[in-house]
């Protein structure tokens, strides 16, 4: 279908699925029980997710395919977002210009970033693009938010103020981000028996986004140019004695995650008309890195998995106080309980930096192929287990590829 | 006028002197043996012509042209192809897409974005990979990851992703270093159904006297990075000159 | 030209920090080929060894003193260091004002065991590893450990003062010629340079003059051949991770009393001080400490008034803007070896 194997038809398929029933599957405990707080199912939390996932989908074209380990995504995020909001200020609140813009100022701005990073390789790429994302955002939180030229508007974040002028606002919009009329706020809440789901007009613009932007990332990964990609990262030598330029592949690949990473700026900014610097700094790089490398590198559905995964832990251990984990340990003895409060607090709350941080370290050390890789070996466990249970099949020892 | 002519070719690295005036013309159609003691300068030789490194002094040409100065890739399209010592093939891929990248290459060698296509659609590059996989047989192997081969079929591998694109030039770097006996027997024997079903010139570097001996049709000495002598194998075997350089190593 | 001398002099004490910084990482990377994303952090743990050697030394108990009152007029409860009450209240103040120097001699241990703890417990599994994994992992540990700095002592900066007899600024100009109040300097920061270049001279001279420093030298040249000369090199190189543990350390020791500390001023230094290896040439000891003092003053340069009006912002991007066009032009930096990290 569409082009499509059969397997990546299914995959494609199963993440459609998950990302369009997202509201009912996210919000699984009853509205009134103790677990409800891990409940995911808010328009605000899913929109982070699916946006994340198509930052981490196109970071993973550059990084998973041809092994540049770029430090600096973030600055077109950044970028993507400024864009977005200044087409809400000079235009309407209307997204789709916004969107569109977002992804071509993206776009432009990678070219010129990737034409000079990618003249080097290895660690002086990764300290390149540092460089330039630093660059990058002091420009956006100080030098171009001068009373003269008013670009980013500094601190402070570039919003829509009432005396902008918005040229194609019609009194009958709303105020706020909208498609064509429809609000990208507007949720329409079922309540179900004790549940409640919240379908959002955002979330689900975004999820079709995702959709859209999951399905040409299998594209890439299956056409010449993404097997280009591959040979790239594992051996450029024997490519440039094959009689190819790896340049101008780098160079596609990273324009084009640099325009996933503007489209997902675009998205933020289209969910929330704000746009700050500090969605710019190397930590947010940093993120986006962790995303794809705990997912998966390289893999397809690697980077959503990794967006979903920290955004989700983010906002569940974030919300964790001492008072919940006493709660939790309540059916202890109270030393014991108090103990293990102790324990369990410096990792939460607050502490969530600290777990991610370990997090990280682990998967880096011990799973180096990320969840996807996890998930295969736990498989590949259960199904030799299995087998020799039944005696049937020999286990598969050739490694099958998806390309081939 | 060979395919490939060295003329007066000079390099200095700091103050040694790797080469120093190389004269060489490998006629086409030959299979021509640059052999020589360890330091001779083969390898600098190798890297000269492959656009690796750029001599001080003299002009290399292919068909006429000159291949100093341009790149690695530009010197493949003109269609020259190496085999390296240890062999350099994309060791995450499967030995098919290892084969059909040279393909996509000689397509016509230029940037070429193709992201939407599918891999599956192009049949007759397809087809192409299949026949040389074949001719190298390795077909059987066409789903296993490049690096989990054995040595000798990486360099059976190498050599398909190199002929793939239908070189008039082949350049071997000791192409059967390292390996065992029967391996490097194999290696011949394909050399030699290599050159015997296409038009190709191979120039090969080699250390082997074994290999040389049953390949070579041009053999050239190189010792302190000058052309010692240059002749037949007959002519060579029993070379004064060539038992002195090597003193003693020529059990051949 | 005093205002050109003052912009050299503004610009040695945040150079030293660079080339502190950039000494370490270039000998990590030289020795080890390790990217050390976490050196920053480093710098961090020094200077926070300052802060708790100070609150260490600052612990107190409560006495009532039945003679004063206090505002409400209950009995005033009186706060006195336990080192006044061992020491006498002249040394025992002089011990808690002189903490940041003090905290150098508690500071060498600390980094270098932290140092070891580090190599021999992560470092050391990712030699053969991409560099990628290299960062990452780093990257990773670089979180860790600001977060559990955090944990500790929160997110702001926690003031640690200099001594106060070397609180003063000295008026360097009437030394050299010019009018009194032209070129003033404080005193601190003066001892801040001097002391990054007795420790960087320190580094240096125990490269080149001691056997140790030779095998390290010749393992930074050819890894390979000095294990086949039969020497440990490995436990060489952790014991010089060590080192450079105890130099990023030592370097944010002694920058509490110019800049307090806070938990992220690791990472804000750690790019910076990539920037500076990268101009300096990557594996070279030289190049990581002028290209540091050197972007260091360039920096202070382009914080003048003037610089800023006619470019506004120039401070906060040149260098970025040097780096860039330093690894477009001479990719092997200032004063890299060809072919080192060329790609």
């Amino acid at each position: 279908m569409l082009g499509l194997s059969s397997k990546d038809t299914a995959l494609l398929i199963i993440v459609a699925l998950l990302a369009l029933l997202a509201p009912v599957l996210l919000n699984p405990f009853p509205e009134a029980s103790a677990m409800a707080q891990f409940n995911a199912g808010y328009p605000d939390l899913m929109q982070r997710f699916v946006i994340y996932g198509i930052f981490a989908i196109g970071f993973n074209i550059l990084f998973g395919l041809t092994g540049y380990l770029s430090f600096g995504h973030a600055a077109f995020l950044g970028v993507g977002s400024y864009a977005a909001v200044w087409m809400f200020k000079l235009l309407s609140y209307n997204v789709v210009p916004a969107i569109l813009l977002s992804v071509v100022v993206a776009g432009l701005f990678s070219v010129l970033i990737g034409y000079i990073s990618l003249r080097r390789s290895g660690i002086y790429f990764s300290i390149l693009t540092l460089a330039f994302a630093q660059m990058s955002f002091a420009l956006a939180y100080s030098v171009l938010s001068n009373p003269k030229f008013n670009l980013t508007n500094g601190e402070t974040g570039l919003q829509v103020y009432t005396d902008d002028p918005q040229i194609f606002h019609r009194a009958g919009l709303p105020d706020l981000p909208h498609f064509f009329g429809l609000s990208m706020r507007s949720t329409y809440t079922v309540d179900m028996g004790g549940w409640s789901f919240d379908f959002n007009a955002g979330y689900y613009l975004c999820a079709i986004i995702l959709l859209v932007a999951f399905y040409m990332s299998i594209r890439i990964f299956n056409s010449p140019f993404g097997i280009m990609l591959r040979a790239i990262k594992s051996n450029q030598q024997r490519l440039n004695y094959t009689g190819l330029n790896s340049r101008p592949y780098t160079l596609a690949a990273f324009v084009i995650s640099g325009m996933y990473a503007g489209l997902a700026g675009g998205l933020l900014a289209a969910m929330d008309p704000l746009a700050g610097a500090e969605r710019m700094q190397w930590t947010a790089s940093g993120e986006v890195v962790l995303m794809t490398i705990l997912g998966g590198a390289g893999t397809l559905i690697g980077p959503i998995l990794g967006a979903g995964f920290i955004k989700y832990f983010e906002n569940i251990f974030s919300k964790i106080n001492d008072n919940v984990l006493h709660q939790w340990f309540s059916f202890m003895p109270d030393g014991a309980e108090d103990f293990l409060v102790a324990i369990v607090h410096p990792f939460v709350g607050k502490g969530w930096h600290l777990t991610l941080g370990i997090l990280f370290m682990l998967v880096v050390i011990f799973l180096p192929g990320g969840l996807v890789e996890g998930g295969q070996r736990i498989g590949r466990f259960v199904f030799r287990r299995n087998n020799r249970k039944g005696g049937g099949l020999e286990p598969d020892a050739k490694a099958k590829q998806p390309a081939e | 006028m060979g395919i490939l002519e060295v003329k007066g070719v000079g390099k200095r690295f700091g103050g040694l002197q790797a080469l120093g005036n190389v004269n060489l013309s490998v006629a086409e159609n030959t299979v021509h043996a640059i052999i020589g003691p360890n330091g001779a300068g083969k390898s600098t030789l190798l890297n000269c012509l492959v656009g690796k490194l750029i001599p001080d002094t003299g002009s290399v040409t292919f068909q006429g042209e000159s291949v100093l100065g341009r790149k690695p890739h530009e010197i493949n399209q003109m269609g020259i192809s190496r085999v390296f010592q240890t062999p350099e093939i994309f060791g995450d891929l499967t030995v098919f897409e290892n084969v059909m990248i040279p393909c996509f290459a000689k397509r016509d060698g230029a940037f070429r974005m193709h992201a939407y296509e599918s891999v599956k659609d192009e049949v007759e590059i397809r087809e192409k990979a299949r026949l040389i996989l074949d001719d190298v047989n390795m077909l059987e192997k066409r789903d296993m990851i490049a690096a989990s081969l054995s040595r000798g079929d990486k360099r059976r591998l190498e050599m398909a992703m190199c002929l793939v694109q239908e070189p008039k030039l082949l350049l071997l770097d000791e192409p059967t270093a390292g390996m065992a006996r029967a391996d490097t027997n194999n290696t011949i024997d394909l050399l030699k159904h290599i050159k015997a079903t296409r038009d190709i010139t191979m120039a090969i570097i080699e250390h082997d006297m074994h290999v040389v001996f049953s390949l070579a049709e041009r053999i050239t000495v190189l010792a302190q990075g000058t052309p010692l002598v240059e002749d037949t194998p007959e002519n060579i075997k029993g070379h004064p000159k060539v038992k002195e350089a090597y003193l003693g190593e020529t059990q051949a | 030209m005093d205002a050109f001398i003052l912009q050299i002099l503004n610009g040695l004490d945040k150079g030293s920090a660079y080339a502190l910084i950039a000494l370490g990482l270039t000998l990590i990377f030289g020795t080890l080929g390790v990217v050390n994303f976490a050196h920053g952090a480093l710098f961090m743990i020094g200077a926070f060894c300052a802060v708790f050697l100070q609150r260490i030394l600052s612990l107190s108990f409560l006495t009532v003193d039945e003679t004063r009152t206090d505002f409400l007029g209950n009995p005033m409860k009186v706060e006195t260091p336990y080192v006044v009450d061992w020491f006498g209240p002249e040394l025992g103040n002089a011990i808690i004002d002189w903490s940041v120097p003090l905290a150098i001699l508690f500071a060498i241990p600390v980094m270098v065991f932290v140092g070891f703890v580090m190599e021999r417990g992560l470092i050391k599994h990712f030699y053969k590893r991409p560099h990628a994994d290299q960062i990452l992992v780093t990257f990773g540990l670089a979180i860790v450990l600001q977060e559990i700095i955090k944990y500790f002592y929160g997110a702001n900066p926690i003031p640690t003062p200099a001594p106060r007899a070397l609180a003063g600024a000295f008026d360097i100009g009437t030394v050299i010629g010019f009018d009194a109040n032209t070129i003033i300097y404080p005193y601190w920061r003066m001892i801040y340079f001097a002391f990054s270049l007795i420790i960087i001279g320190g580094v240096f001279g125990f490269l080149r003059y001691t056997t140790f420093g030779m095998v390290v030298r010749a393992g930074m040249a050819d890894r390979e051949t000095v294990g086949m000369l039969g020497i440990d090199i490995d436990r060489r190189f952790t014991l010089m991770f060590g080192i450079a543990a105890a130099v990023a350390g030592l370097a944010g020791v002694m920058y509490t009393p110019i800049n307090p500390p806070n938990y992220h001023m690791g990472m804000d230094f750690l790019v910076l001080s990539f920037v500076v290896v990268v101009v300096g040439g990557m594996g070279s000891l030289p190049g990581a400490v002028l290209a540091g003092f050197l972007l260091g003053i360039l920096e202070s340069f382009a914080s003048t008034s003037w610089a800023t009006s006619a470019l506004p912002g120039i401070n906060q991007i040149i260098i970025y803007l040097v780096a860039i066009i330093v690894l477009l032009t001479r990719p092997r930096g200032l004063m890299g070896r060809k072919g080192v990290m060329e790609e």
